[in-house]
């Protein structure tokens, strides 16, 4: 028998919007209808600038301490919100790690919950009712399982709903990512996989993380389509993932989209990024920020303005400023609150547990501790 | 109504749901065609079709993250685990998702899952197919862990634990599949989570288990001698504990061996003996005794039967809390 090609491929590569916020006229033509019109691009522009803003504020109140550890976006604002767009409010579900704010907020999630959350309080979880996100995930990869799953269901029940997860390129190292690929792949279940592939792993880098040349490779072995987009444009996440979106709704199963972004910040604020990293590289990447593009695409066009950006950097301060208000003025949570939800019923140990913390300290009954007024025999 | 065992009064249950509820699905590894490696899912597929009955991809993990995936939107995923050895896998998924995700978003999504695995030793089964993990679960929060020992209690616990709102493990003992059989109704019945069951009352001892182990502590019964009122539980539930039927027993027979397959360091005995020292110390006429496996590996098969609480030694402990 020859020697035969069993299988070839190649990645293709997305840049629609240039490092200048220049449009590449070729590739806007095919997007047709669905390129970004002039409006959404403003209110992208907008929502980025706002959460960057989020990210400043949040950073400070880490560093004040009125706030614990917090992951900032900073520099990966595309990838959530051109990916977003692309997702319907109150239909679709987002799945996501810990890092893409943005998206949440686009899809719903009042902007306090995030800062709740990390300020200690696990409110911030308990997603608003019509809200279809799952909470943040701080385990490395393991919600985008939950994702095929939340797919598959939609599949079952024939409900029109797609699930987006975004995750790391350290995810992909992970045993779950591939189960969580391989189920959707192998169910054809209407799920778009996220890799917002930022350069680094905490302290590691790409290259330490994979043998692979891409990761949206990996989706190869999963019988996936899979694109490498340039994450930190915004057209370009848009259109791939609305084509994802639209093979998802089609019936035809899950995708793959490699982000290509930078992580400018730390991994959270008890990371030091000057450990590791080259301020050189950094610097590369600050010239590729997503939000400077933009602005430069809507200048191009007169749509945008110094006194609109004046404007709306002082819309942002405001609107932070009073998410922050709102998070700092929640008042703390009843201790009783851990008890509550452990079940929809809460069994007789833990009641007795809840009931009795706060007299006896010990969490125990004092009658049958033998502590009370009627001690047993 | 039928005489049936535990393997088929499983089926009958999850049959019985799957007619009564849409939204129950069986996903696991051979669960389908092959109708499990037990048979317990046999004949569901060609009843309920290819998308109610999945053959997964070989994965734990997998299987126990779509289903609180499934969980989440709507579904009520009955998933089974061919072997309590290869829970390890899907470990984190079980703890660290399925138990939490209630308490940390408020009861706004919740897992209501029953995750299916049959548990013990006993069958001659080869390495990692024979251990008892429920101690482990049941230390984890937000997690209900069950195991019947008999065929009517299956069939009710297996509804009451698909029809619960929370996640379940639903633990099996594989040595009781086929060697026991009982009347269980055509009837829709459940059996409460939570609640023990006196197999036999008694004044002078009690003795406490679950799983396999009811049927070694019949056995050794029957050895005693018959002025000897022995008081058996088999608790059914392991979490949430029904405490109350074993104190009410202790404080009454004042004398307990407990019995269980699972290692002894940080097993379910321990947490039970230290509910009888906290509620009924002034009542108990003998140290609370624990007939359990070793703290070592549960050894490979020619040896299994010397690991687990055999009935001559559940006879011996009754014996030696009595002469106390």
């Amino acid at each position: 028998m020859p020697r035969k090609v069993a299988y070839k491929t190649q990645i293709e590569h997305l840049q629609i919007l240039d490092e200048n916020g220049k449009l590449d006229a070729k590739l806007a033509k095919e997007q047709g209808k669905h390129l970004l019109s002039d409006e959404q691009v403003q209110q992208s522009y907008e929502h980025m600038t706002i959460c960057r803003q989020y990210d400043e504020v949040a950073f400070k109140l880490q560093r004040s301490g009125r706030m614990g550890t917090f992951p900032q976006n900073k520099g990966q604002e595309a990838v959530a919100i051109g990916s977003a767009l692309a997702a319907r409010k109150g239909q679709d579900w987002l799945v996501s790690a810990y890092r893409e704010n943005a998206a949440l907020f686009m899809h719903g999630l009042p902007m306090h919950y995030v800062l709740t959350y990390w300020m200690g309080d696990e409110r911030g979880s308990k997603i608003p009712e019509g809200v279809k996100i799952t909470p943040l995930s701080v385990p490395i990869g393991t919600h985008m399982l939950h994702a095929t799953g939340i797919a598959w269901a939609a599949k079952i029940r024939k409900e029109d709903s797609v699930a987006l997860t975004y995750f790391g390129d350290g995810a992909t190292s992970e045993g779950d990512f591939h189960e969580a690929a391989n189920f959707a792949g192998v169910l054809k279940v209407p799920c778009i996989f996220i890799c917002q592939n930022n350069s680094w792993a905490i302290s590691v880098p790409r290259e330490k993380q994979t043998a692979s040349e891409t990761f949206a490779q990996k989706a190869l072995a999963y019988g996936m389509p899979t694109i490498q987009v340039d994450g930190n444009d915004l057209f370009a996440m848009y259109a791939a993932t609305r084509q994802a979106h639209e093979r998802a709704r089609k019936g035809e199963g899950p995708s793959f989209i490699e982000a290509v972004t930078y992580r400018l910040a730390d991994h959270t604020t008890a990371d030091d990024a000057s450990r590791y990293r080259d301020p050189k590289d950094l610097d590369a990447w600050k010239a590729k920020d997503p939000l400077i593009r933009l602005r430069k695409y809507l200048e191009s066009k007169d749509l945008w303005t110094d006194e609109q950006q004046e404007a709306l950097e002082a819309k942002a301060k405001a609107i932070v400023q009073e998410v922050v208000k709102t998070a700092e003025e929640m008042p703390k949570p009843d201790i009783t609150d851990i008890f509550d939800y452990t079940f929809e019923e809460l069994p007789e140990s833990l009641r007795v547990q809840r009931d009795t913390m706060r007299t006896t300290s010990l969490g125990q009954d004092p009658e049958q501790a033998g502590l009370g007024a009627r001690a047993a025999h | 109504m039928a005489e049936l065992n535990l393997v088929q009064a499983i089926n009958l249950a999850l049959a019985q749901e799957m007619e009564r509820d849409d939204r129950v699905m069986i996903l696991g590894e051979d669960v389908g065609l092959n109708g499990g490696v037990f048979r317990v899912t046999d004949g569901l597929q060609k009843r309920f079709g290819e998308d109610r009955v999945v053959d997964t991809p070989l994965a734990e993990s997998g299987i126990l993250g779509t289903s609180i995936g499934l969980a989440i939107n709507g579904m009520r995923p009955v998933p089974e685990i061919q072997f309590e050895g290869f829970l390890g896998p899907a470990y984190d998924q079980i703890v660290h998702h399925a138990g939490r995700m209630r308490t940390r978003t408020r009861g706004a999504v919740t897992v209501p899952m029953t995750v299916r695995v049959p548990v013990g030793g006993g069958i001659h089964a080869p390495e990692l197919h024979s251990d008892s993990p429920e101690a482990i679960y049941s230390h984890h929060v937000g997690l209900k862990v069950v195991m019947p020992s008999t065929p009517y209690d299956a069939k009710g616990l297996l509804l009451a634990a698909i029809r619960d709102p929370d996640p379940v493990m639903f633990f099996e003992p594989k040595r009781v599949y086929r060697s026991y059989k009982e009347e269980v109704p055509e009837d829709d019945y459940t059996v409460e989570i939570g609640k023990a069951k006196i197999v036999s009352e008694g004044d002078d001892v009690t003795v406490i288990t679950w799983g396999a182990t009811v049927f070694q502590a019949l056995a050794a019964l029957d050895e005693l001698p018959e002025d000897v009122s022995v008081e058996l539980i088999d608790m059914r539930t392991i979490y949430p504990m029904d405490e109350d039927t074993i104190v009410e027993s202790v404080m009454k027979t004042g004398r307990c061996v407990i019995a269980h397959e699972a290692a002894r360091t940080a097993g379910m005995g321990a947490e039970i003996a230290t509910i009888l020292q906290e509620k009924c110390f002034l009542h108990l006429e003998a140290p609370v005794q624990r007939v359990t496996g070793f703290d070592t590996v549960m050894p490979y098969y020619k040896l299994e039967n010397h690991y687990l609480p055999e009935a001559p030694r559940i006879k011996e402990a009754i014996e030696q809390v009595l002469a106390y």
